[in-house]
């Protein structure tokens, strides 16, 4: 085979992986929307966030210490224990479940009925508080966080690859456990929509406010839980960017590797959002090594997924697997 | 719009600022934002050092150094805004630790008549004090930082590199894309191959650089990145098993915070430097003891022998140098900003004054002169030791190729005096 | 009291039409705009010219225009970063390409060649809508940007990229470049603004806005009653993309006088100005001012405030600052949904009755 063609091959599974990881944060943006209609700006910075809080649990960090410090002289920085990543983590999804009470109870409550931007526009400000917040509680340096997951090339892929190529494909074995994460979170997402109590009153929500209030579906309740996935996909997804890139705040500009694969998926879609991911992986880093690096001078990604995006939804304005927009006058 | 005049007024009131100290150095630093996690140590190191002169010898000449901090979250704006705010209570000389900052600063600073010191980073051409006679970047710039990268391969390789393949990984800015000059130019002469990577901000995902990494193979990587864009790159160079001892970052690429997130698979990754690392100094025994441990520290304290620290606090102390010249030549303490450029353009750190400062070879000797604002070009490299969790000298300090820059400086300064109607001079 | 429109008659249509038919309200405007033009100038410095004049003046002139297409016309874009870079990098080119002929003009041109890519980036939105398009247009966000870093002929070749203003004159006084006071640049982007708003005003309460505000409402129904749509987004994106490329020209020649364009011009400027939109009032041309003060003057006030008069660490006050704002603007949104401009007519409706309302 030629050299082109296998490299190519690696560029495409490399791609693939990468869509998981887009995917991954895309999710958390698709619940909400499918359940409020709320186009969540702050998807990212929760995922910087439940990075943060993890690994202050983790390492035993005061929270706000470094204000406390400031404000009342003292120099109070670690608890001094070390919490292990599993109970951690399940600390974690507390606040988090915390947090989503709270979104609900202080601000989306107050905004039912709204029109689609001002909801988004309440979710900047979202976005504006945790920002703080979170540099506020836990501070602004660069956090490793080790929860486990390996990383590093994966060597049977690159043996036995090499054994059937000549070229060893290079893998990464944090995107092979991603991945897997990414299956069993969508799996199970899918199984709760579909076969539990909770989960159809959720769509129930999703299809029509009013009807399900009529039912008696709460709908406060279920914001609350979506608002709580979401939060639960948000640190999956920081745990795994997190990972590879240790804990700061470039974390919550992950979003806007999100929004491309939102657009191609379609908002309301959770298997679009994976399709959608892996498209756009794909799309994105074959562009890259096909036309970008050699004749454009690199650095094309960032336009590129925005540019396959656009081009879908010329034929298709609602995304890939997005509910048909049907218009009534 | 009536509203908006009443909030003004108010503003007014509060930012009435506090009564003038004697000698005001602004720090204009940011804890905050993507590049929060460099900004810290940088600017701790350089209010600590201010700090520990006041605190020990009550002052330069006499007169307390008061530090006018100011967050600019990396962003050109608040940078400006954060400029207009301090530049009126006397300000002596700024350092924005920005390359988009400077860019900005550099017509405004030249108008207020007040120095700027972009140390290792900024305009590089501004070495060229003739024509940039407020901006002063000693000790050493990116395109001696190039240099230093091709010649320590140079030396690497009994001064044969013809043929080999070198790749740059840049962050898509100004900043990132500095070196390419230098290093075309260095290409030519010394008939390697060069090959760009550009990865654009911030830089989280670089699987599509390495994987070319891995494919061509260039036989040395020179880095230059920023802020989360090195963590990635050094892990993802890990990833690859990409050989850490033949790949060289930038200055800017080589902190603690870059390394430790890979691991011991970082070990024996080298980054350049223009100063020394570590805190086995004279000096740090005074500053632990006069404000670290006196609960004066601008930070956390936590930040004392970190490259960006040293860094910070390097600068601070070529500041305080400055200021000391400036005094003897302006025969009075109190001096002004315009004295204290006089001060910068007649400094020269030699062993014996570091030596004195209780940081013996903490940089390399260098004499600053109108027509050479950017000292001689000296620079090490060093190299992370993962066991041990801190970078180490692996060189004495040596010059970048003059005979390359010098060219390429007078070209762009060139160019830039002829863009804005300035008359190189130095009278 | 004073706010009357009892005993305040109007005896043909044109003073009907009027933008402030009622006195006390023209009075008022008269009254700001004499402040903005006779007073300001001679009393402004350098601080509060660059760090709150300059950048509300000009991000009140790009919140206008994202105002005209997001709040007039309903297509929320978030390629307004973007439209800026091309608006200031036409005017680089144009600036050093024909140094002869006035900044003014350039400026204007710039705006012009802004709409025109605009109109291109507008296209998609005959059949993209709602968050789609919004987040289509980020395509053009990050292509533009990465195209005028990557196109060494759009930075004139520079060796790092970057573009500087060079010095250019307007009635001989210098508005660009280092050697610049404070009034002349000031009254060049208050003029630009005032000019803006003028327009801006005019179209929207005429045919052209009111064939927007039909599209925007229910483009199906718009089309039915014989609205052309490809028309009217067009034009929207065209007028929009015009103010957006002005005041991206001011940003960088007057304002920042050197940029690079990821950093200036990158996602946050197209979310920045969008926050002022929707935080000021959708379809408000008043609002585009609130806006625009409201988030130009609270970081600058609120910094003043924890730094300078309570003397906290800096980076405690940024961080306050961002939970601050961010609060802010959940508040207000749960208390005016429509935004500042809403609660600016809700005060005047009152104001009216005020202090009899029965």
């Amino acid at each position: 085979m030629p050299d082109q063609l296998i490299f190519a091959m690696e560029v495409f599974l490399n791609g693939l992986m990468a869509g998981v990881l887009y995917a991954l944060v895309a999710l958390g943006f698709v619940l909400i929307f499918k359940a409020s209609g709320i186009f969540n700006y702050a998807q990212g910075v929760m995922a910087l966030f439940a990075a943060l809080t993890l690994v202050g649990v983790m390492e035993g960090q005061v929270p706000f210490s470094h204000l406390v410090n400031a404000v009342l002289g003292t120099e109070i920085h670690h608890f001094g224990w070390h919490v292990p990543a599993l109970l951690a983590i399940a600390l974690t999804m507390l606040v988090m479940i915390a947090l989503a009470w709270a979104v609900n109870h202080f601000v989306f409550r107050h905004l039912v009925n709204q029109e689609p931007i001002i909801l988004f526009m309440a979710t900047i400000g979202l976005a504006y508080f945790l920002e703080g917040l979170g540099d506020i509680m836990w501070g602004a340096d660069i956090k490793k966080l080790d929860v486990g997951l390996p990383q590093g090339i994966n060597t049977i892929i690159d043996e036995y690859t090499y054994n059937l190529f000549d070229y060893g494909f290079f893998i990464d074995n944090l995107d092979i456990v991603a991945t897997l994460i990414a299956a069993v979170l969508v799996a199970g997402l899918i199984v709760f929509a579909q076969y539990t109590k909770q989960g159809r009153a959720m769509r129930a929500v999703a299809d029509d406010h009013q009807a399900a209030l009529s039912v008696g579906i709460s709908l406060n309740w279920i914001w609350v839980m979506v608002w709580s996935l979401a939060g639960f996909v948000a640190l999956v997804a920081g745990i795994v960017w997190g990972t590879k890139s240790g804990v700061q705040f470039s974390l919550s500009l992950i979003a806007l590797k999100a929004l491309p694969v939102l657009m191609l998926g379609g908002f309301t879609s959770i298997p679009g959002a994976i399709v959608g991911g892996l498209i756009i992986g794909v799309g994105e880093k074959l562009f890259e090594f096909l036309i970008g690096a050699p004749y454009l001078g690199g650095a094309t990604e960032n336009w590129f997924a925005y540019m396959l995006a656009l081009l879908f939804l010329v034929f298709r304005p609602q995304g890939l697997f997005g509910e048909k927009i049907i218009e009534r006058v | 719009m009536r509203k908006m005049f009443m909030t003004a007024a108010l503003g007014a009131a509060l930012a009435a600022g506090p009564a003038l100290a004697e000698l005001v150095v602004p720090d204009l630093s940011y804890r905050t934002g993507p590049y929060g996690a460099n900004g810290i140590p940088f600017s701790d190191g350089y209010q600590d050092y201010f700090t520990l002169v006041n605190e020990r010898d009550g002052g330069v000449g006499g007169e307390k150094i008061r530090i006018a901090e100011c967050e600019t979250g990396y962003n050109t704006e608040k940078g400006v805004e954060c400029y207009e705010a301090t530049k009126d209570e006397g300000s002596l000389v700024y350092q924005p630790l920005s390359t988009g900052i400077t860019y900005q600063l550099i017509p405004k600073t030249a108008a207020d008549g007040i120095p700027m010191h972009t140390m290792g980073y900024g305009r590089t051409s501004a070495k060229n004090g003739a024509v940039f006679r407020n901006v002063f970047n000693y000790p050493a710039n990116y395109w001696d930082g190039a240099s230093h990268a091709i010649t320590h391969i140079l030396n690497e390789n009994d001064g044969d590199i013809s043929g080999r393949k070198i790749a740059l990984v840049y962050h898509n800015s100004a900043y990132g894309k500095e070196p390419i000059r230098t290093l075309e130019e260095l290409a030519k002469k010394h008939g390697f191959e060069l090959m760009l990577l550009p990865v654009d901000h911030p830089g989280q995902e670089q699987k599509s650089q390495w994987l070319q990494i891995r494919r061509e193979k260039p036989d040395n990587v020179i880095m230059w990145g920023w802020g989360v864009m090195n963590q990635v790159a050094i892990q993802e160079a890990v990833n690859i098993r990409y050989p850490m001892d033949q790949f060289i970052g930038i200055w800017w690429s080589g902190s603690e915070n870059d390394v430790k997130a890979a691991g011991d698979g970082a070990d024996g990754y080298k980054a350049l430097t223009f100063h020394n690392l570590g805190d086995d100094y004279p000096l740090y025994d005074d500053m632990r003891k006069y404000v670290v441990d006196a609960g004066k520290a601008a930070g956390a304290g936590d930040q004392v022998g970190s490259v960006l620290y040293n860094r910070g606090m390097y600068a601070a102390m070529l500041a305080v140098e400055a200021i000391k010249t400036a005094q003897e030549l302006a025969g009075t303490s109190n001096i002004t900003s315009e004295q204290m450029r006089d001060g910068m353009e007649a400094l020269e750190i030699t062993e014996a004054k570091m030596a004195a400062l209780g940081l013996p070879a903490f940089g390399p000797e260098f004499k600053v002169t109108c027509e050479n604002h950017g000292g001689d070009g000296y620079g090490a490299v060093s190299q992370w030791d993962a066991a041990a969790g801190e970078y180490k000298l692996i060189t004495d300090y040596y010059q970048s190729d003059q005979e390359v820059i010098g060219k390429l400086v007078a070209e762009d300064s060139a160019a830039y005096a002829e863009e804005n109607g300035i008359t190189p001079g130095c009278d | 009291m004073f706010y009357r429109e009892a005993g305040d008659f109007k005896t043909s249509y044109a003073e009907d039409n009027q933008t402030f038919p009622i006195k006390f309200d023209r009075y008022r405007y008269y009254a700001v705009l004499a402040v903005a033009f006779l007073v300001i100038p001679f009393i402004v410095n350098d601080y509060w010219l660059n760090a709150v004049l300059l950048p509300f003046l000009i991000y009140a002139i790009a919140a206008i225009g994202l105002n005209i297409l997001t709040g007039y016309c309903g297509q929320v874009s978030l390629g307004t970063g973007g439209f800026m870079a091309v608006g200031a990098y036409a005017c680089y080119k144009l600036m050093t390409a024909f140094p002869d002929i006035s900044i003014l003009i350039h400026v204007v041109l710039a705006g012009g060649i802004t709409a025109a890519v605009g109109v291109l980036f507008g296209l998609p939105s005959l059949r993209i809508k709602g968050f789609y398009l919004a987040v289509a247009t980020l395509a053009a966000q990050f292509f533009l940007v990465w195209l005028f870093n990557r196109v060494p002929w759009f930075y004139n070749y520079s060796a790092s990229g970057q573009i500087s203003a060079p010095e250019r004159t307007v009635f001989g006084v210098p508005v660009t470049g280092a050697e610049t006071s404070a009034w002349a640049v000031y009254l060049v982007c208050l003029v630009f603004l005032t000019a803006s708003a003028l327009i801006a005003r005019n179209l929207t309460r005429g045919m052209a806005g009111r064939k927007w505000m039909a599209i925007r409402d229910m483009d199906i129904a718009a089309e039915i009653i014989g609205v052309d749509p490809l028309r009217a987004k067009l034009s929207a994106f065209a007028v929009s993309s015009f103010f957006i490329g002005v005041s991206g020209a001011l940003f960088f020649a007057v304002y920042l006088g050197a940029v690079e364009v990821g950093e200036a011009f990158g996602i946050n400027k197209s979310f920045l100005v969008l926050f002022m939109v929707i935080i000021g009032g959708l379809g408000s041309i008043f609002g585009s001012f609130a806006g625009a003060a409201f988030l130009v003057l609270l970081p600058v006030l609120l910094k003043n405030l924890l730094v300078g008069s309570l003397g906290w660490p800096t980076d405690v006050a940024a961080h306050l600052e961002l939970i601050i704002v961010g609060a802010l603007i959940v508040v207000f949104l749960v208390a005016e949904p429509h935004g500042l401009a809403q609660l600016w007519r809700v005060a005047k409706e009152k104001l009216r009755l005020w202090p009899f309302p029965h």
